[in-house]
Parts: structure tokens; C-alpha cells; sequence
């Protein structure tokens, strides 16, 4: 099996609107994929027709490898999903939502259901919520309530759609530590985010989504590989140009852009010219200039008919 | 998933408050006729109701004759048009999908939980006139009376108050097959539980109206009452048997729709 996630040419039409639009994704075994994409690009759209919650219009879904929705009855035991928030049944505790929703599908033992629950409880840190009905949990509790029940069942796949939202900074932290440990373990990670630095913290894969298309499909490391350029600290940038005379691309206030990808070179031809340095470091471009440079304006904007070509 | 979908049912206090709320009018009525020994005269009001104070075996069936036109219908529209919209706003029902409880398998499984909510329902209606029958009126040990004169024994009594039991259930699932449907097409388990009675209210109406004979004999709601002819002598079986029949259509004909639309359905709430 050489994709968990494969789709191709996958397209959803709202009426006149290609909410999804032509889609080849390639999530790989031991992934943490970041799904990127402004709001509206059509990230949940996608999640739901993974699932097999949402019809496509065209295209294929293959999960674990095998075909959707055709094959939702083997696949998806297999699968762990949290999709646009957590639901649960308000007047039930958190251990009946498990137990209930546990029972409610193939794949879940019945012997193993009461001490699966605690395993996961603990482990999103709701070990201790006691019988209180759901629907007085806080929003923080809900969204760690509807990671648990995709945890379940030790899925090889956890598909997780906006997973932090409502988390405060210590819970997505928490969060953040808990899918890398799973990770590590083997399971392969799917997330779909509208927050840059969320994705560049966790994910080793990123696919940008604009306005329902996939912009971009690479590794990140690669995406934000070195661009042969060095970054040269120094107090007195414009001496850097005197000595390094056409190398230099940029100058800003403490700060030289020259071109080069062996720092140490850079460092010699300078002190050799006597230019005081204070730091050197490969220029890498950052993620959000490459998602910038992919994807255009933001999808939220509504113009006037005309303006905006594909709608 | 047909248990999950039965403890869901049964656990929640809302199902057994509106149980408890549709048996309160019958022990209403029950207790303002035994207080004032004032029955309506034979023909008036709900059936059966004439003759509870001579026969308190009678209850159950006034009991249901009471809840029949009204009470019931609502209760169970909101039970059935709560099933799948219900989920759907709730947003659990993404979740049963992707699980999965497969769309088929959770269909089926509120059908049979909607249908067991109609009989415990029924059945406790009975069970409640029985007793309420019982502690309030008096209660002629050799049976009771036919509609028609004769009179019958208690074990005939009893083996047609079964038959009343099982009609009314049947006349209920027509309510439930329109809600489950209408569940199935919309989000809002308000909106199926208001469609469904639309129907109900439509067709009561429309089988009042002289220009709609043509069709009446087509209308849900036509052959409602039908379970007093099970109390003529002898049984008065045509009627009782074309509402079943015309329920059964009804039922196959929207459980068919509703599954058609449910399983091709995108379900983005
Ligand atoms: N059920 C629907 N009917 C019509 N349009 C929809 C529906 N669901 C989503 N859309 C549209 O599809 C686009 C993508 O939505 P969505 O997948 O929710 O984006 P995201 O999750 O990235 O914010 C949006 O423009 C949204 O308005
Ligand atoms: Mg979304």
C-alpha cells in the first residue's frame, strides 16, 4: 500500500459553484499531511468525501487503498475522524457518547469498549470528567471528547478537519504532542487547517488548497529547502556590498541578502575584507511566502461577478 | 446499531415525558366522568366514552379514542421526525456515518425504534385506561356490551381490545413512515415533525369536504376510527382491513422514498 489517501481528479459542484475542483491528493503511510487552505477553499468538502459523507461529482477516493464510499464498511473502522467540530449527545456523558457511538459500527470489540474509553480519555486529558452530561462541557472539553472517539479504535488513519479549533494555546500544545507521539507510533495523520503556523509546526507534507484547487502537493522540507542564498548579520550591512561586490541581493538595517549556499565561504570573503559578523544562516523561504506565492487572494472575498473568473 | 438505536430511544427522559403527557387527558377525562357521573350520551364525543361508567373495561379503548385524533399523531411525528433531522442537526449524525453505522443499517434501525416507540406507546395508553378503568369505574365481571346490543365476554373483550391495540399501531405507522420521510429530506426535525402533521391536518380535513370524495377513500387518515367496528357484532371487518391495507401502501411506498433519498444523500450537516 503505497497511499493511505488517494484521490484523483476528485470534483464536488455545489450548483454552479466547483466547491472542490479537480483534486489529486497523495497522502502517504507515516505522513502527518497538512491540508491547507483559506476558509471556503473546500477542506471539509474534501474531508466529507474521504468519509464518504459527501458524493463526488467526479473523480475517485481511495482510502487505506481501497475505493469510497464503495468500501466505507472495511475502510473506515480503520479510519479516525473529527469533521468541522465534534457532535455528541447532549444529555449523555462523555463515556456513553464513546460507548454509544463505539456500538454504533463494525469493528469496535465489545469485550475491549470499557477499557479502550479510559485509554483514550486519558489520553486526551478527559480521564478525570466524571458522569457530567456533555452538554456541559466547555468548548476545549468537546473538541479533546471528539478526538477521543476518533482514537477508538486505534486507527491507522486519523482524519482530523480544524482539530484545534476552540483548543486554547495549551490544549492545542497538548494536542500538537499527542498526534506526533501517535505518529511516531504509526499512524498516519491527515489535517486540514486554515492556520499556516499550525501546519509548519506539525506536518511533514502540506497540500494547499485555493478556491477548491490543490495549488501545491510537496514535502515541506523541500518546499522550504535552502534557496541558495546566506543571510549575513552584521551591524554594518553596507560594507557587505563594498566587499562582496554583485553578490549581493538585498540590504536591509542590520541585515545582508548575498548569494551563495556555503555560509563558511561568505564568512571568509568577509572577514577577509575586515566587514564585522554577527551571524550567517542559509535563506530558506518561509511557508507562508510559499503558500502565498501559490494560492491568490483570499477565498472569503466575495466580488463583484466579473472580477473573480472561476465563479 | 438497532440497540444503540433503542437505548438512545428509551434512555432519553424526553421519550417517557411525552409517553407521560399523552396518558395525562385520558386520566383527566377518566377522573372528571367518574367525579361527575356525567358521561356524553351514546354517539357524542370519543368512542367508547358512553360507556365507561357502566363498564370500566372499556377504558383502554377510550383511552385511545382519545389520544387517536391528536395527541398521538404528534407525539409520534415527533419521535419519527426527530430520527435522522435530529441527528443531522446535532451534527451526530456525520459521525454515525463515518463510523460507520452504514446508511441502510441506520435507517432500519430508527424505523424499528420508531415502531417500538408507537407500540410502547400505544401499549402503555391501553395499560394506563386499563388500570385508570379499573380503579375508577366499575367493572362489570362478565364482560361488556358489543356497539351493536349484544354483549360479549371478557375473554372476547380482551381478544378485541388486542386487535384495537394492534390498528391503532398500525394506523400510527403511516404518521411515523410520513415523518421518517420528511426526516430524511431535511435538516430540521422541527420542519418533519410540522410536514408530517400538515399531512395529518390536510387529510383530516380534506376528508370532511364533499369535492375531495374522489379521492377520500386514498386519505391517511380515512380509516382512523376504524377500531370501533371491532366492537360490532359481529365484526365489522371491512373497514378495518382496507385501513390496513391502505396504511401498508403508505408505509412501503415512504420508507422506499425515504431510503432512496438517504442513501444517495449528501450529508453535510
Ligand atoms: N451544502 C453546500 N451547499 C452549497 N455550497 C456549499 C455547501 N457546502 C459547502 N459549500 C460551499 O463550498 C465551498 C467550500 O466549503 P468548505 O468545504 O466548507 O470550505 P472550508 O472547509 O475550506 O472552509 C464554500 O464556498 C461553501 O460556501
Ligand atoms: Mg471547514
Amino acid at each position: 500500500m503505497s497511499t493511505v489517501i488517494g484521490t484523483t481528479g476528485l470534483v464536488k459542484r455545489y450548483g454552479q459553484l466547483r466547491a472542490v475542483d479537480g483534486i489529486d491528493l497523495d497522502v502517504r503511510p507515516g505522513d502527518v499531511y497538512g491540508f491547507l487552505g483559506a476558509n471556503g477553499s473546500g477542506k471539509t468538502t474534501t474531508v466529507r468525501m474521504l468519509l464518504g459523507l459527501v458524493l463526488p461529482t467526479e473523480g475517485e477516493v481511495r482510502l487505506l487503498g481501497e475505493p469510497m464510499p464503495k468500501a466505507a464498511r472495511r475502510v473506515l473502522p480503520r479510519v479516525g475522524a473529527l469533521v468541522e467540530g465534534p457532535a455528541h449527545y447532549g444529555h449523555l456523558s462523555g463515556r456513553a457518547n464513546l460507548a454509544l457511538v463505539d456500538a454504533a459500527g463494525p469493528g469496535g470489540s465489545r469485550r475491549t469498549r470499557r477499557a479502550r474509553i479510559e485509554t483514550v480519555l486519558e489520553q486526551v486529558g478527559l480521564a478525570g470528567v466524571g458522569r457530567k452530561p456533555a452538554r456541559a462541557y466547555s468548548l476545549g472539553m468537546r473538541q479533546r471528547l471528539g478526538l477521543a472517539a476518533a482514537l477508538l479504535r486505534r486507527p491507522e488513519l486519523l482524519v482530523l478537519d480544524e482539530p484545534t479549533n476552540g483548543l486554547d494555546p495549551q490544549g492545542i500544545h497538548e494536542i500538537r504532542d499527542l498526534l506526533l507521539q501517535l505518529n511516531r507510533e504509526g499512524t498516519t495523520v491527515f489535517l486540514s487547517s486554515h492556520l499556516l503556523a499550525e501546519v509548519e509546526q506539525m506536518c511533514t507534507r502540506i497540500g494547499v488548497l485555493d478556491r477548491g484547487r490543490l495549488v501545491l502537493q510537496d514535502e515541506l522540507a523541500r518546499l522550504t529547502s535552502p534557496t541558495g542564498a546566506t543571510i549575513v548579520e552584521t551591524p554594518e550591512p553596507d560594507r557587505v556590498r563594498a566587499a562582496l561586490d554583485g553578490r549581493v541581493l538585498s540590504v536591509t538595517a542590520g541585515r545582508a541578502v548575498v548569494r551563495g549556499a556555503d555560509p563558511a565561504e561568505v564568512n571568509a570573503a568577509l572577514v577577509a575584507a575586515g566587514v564585522p559578523v554577527h551571524g550567517l544562516a542559509l535563506e530558506r523561504p518561509s511557508l507562508e511566502a510559499v503558500v502565498l506565492a501559490a494560492a491568490r487572494t483570499s477565498s472569503d472575498r466575495v466580488d463583484a461577478p466579473g472580477e473573480r473568473s472561476r465563479r | 446499531m438497532i440497540v444503540v438505536e433503542l437505548r438512545k430511544l428509551f434512555r432519553r427522559p424526553r421519550t417517557w415525558v411525552t409517553i407521560g403527557l399523552l396518558n395525562a387527558l385520558p386520566v383527566l377525562v377518566a377522573v372528571l366522568l367518574a367525579w361527575t357521573d356525567l358521561a356524553p350520551r351514546p354517539g357524542e364525543g370519543p368512542a367508547f366514552l358512553s360507556a365507561v361508567l357502566t363498564n370500566g373495561t372499556l377504558y383502554p379503548l377510550a383511552a385511545l379514542a382519545i389520544v387517536l385524533p391528536l395527541f398521538l399523531p404528534i407525539a409520534v411525528s415527533v419521535v419519527a421526525g426527530e430520527a435522522v433531522a435530529g441527528e443531522a442537526q446535532g451534527g451526530t449524525l456525520r459521525y454515525l456515518l463515518a463510523r460507520p453505522a452504514g446508511r441502510t443499517r441506520l435507517l432500519v434501525a430508527k424505523l424499528i425504534a420508531v415502531v417500538a416507540f408507537v407500540v410502547v406507546t400505544v401499549v402503555v395508553v391501553a395499560g394506563v385506561g386499563y388500570v385508570v378503568g379499573r380503579l375508577l369505574f366499575e367493572v362489570q365481571p362478565t364482560g361488556g356490551t358489543a356497539l351493536s346490543g349484544t354483549s360479549l365476554t371478557s375473554q372476547e373483550l380482551a381478544v378485541r381490545t388486542l386487535l384495537a391495540i394492534g390498528y391503532v399501531t398500525v394506523s400510527m405507522l403511516g404518521v411515523a413512515a410520513f415523518a421518517l420521510f420528511f426526516s430524511t429530506l431535511t435538516d430540521s426535525p422541527l420542519g418533519a415533525t410540522l410536514g408530517a402533521l400538515a399531512v395529518l391536518i390536510a387529510s383530516s380535513l380534506l376528508f370532511t369536504l364533499d369535492a375531495a370524495s374522489s379521492f377520500a377513500p386514498y386519505l391517511p387518515t380515512r380509516y382512523w376510527l376504524a377500531f370501533v367496528d371491532l366492537f360490532r357484532d359481529p365484526i365489522l371487518w371491512r373497514d378495518v382491513v382496507r385501513g390496513v391495507a391502505l396504511q401498508a401502501v403508505y408505509v412501503v411506498v415512504l420508507l422506499g422514498a425515504a431510503w432512496a433519498n438517504f442513501t444517495t444523500k449528501d450529508v453535510t450537516s
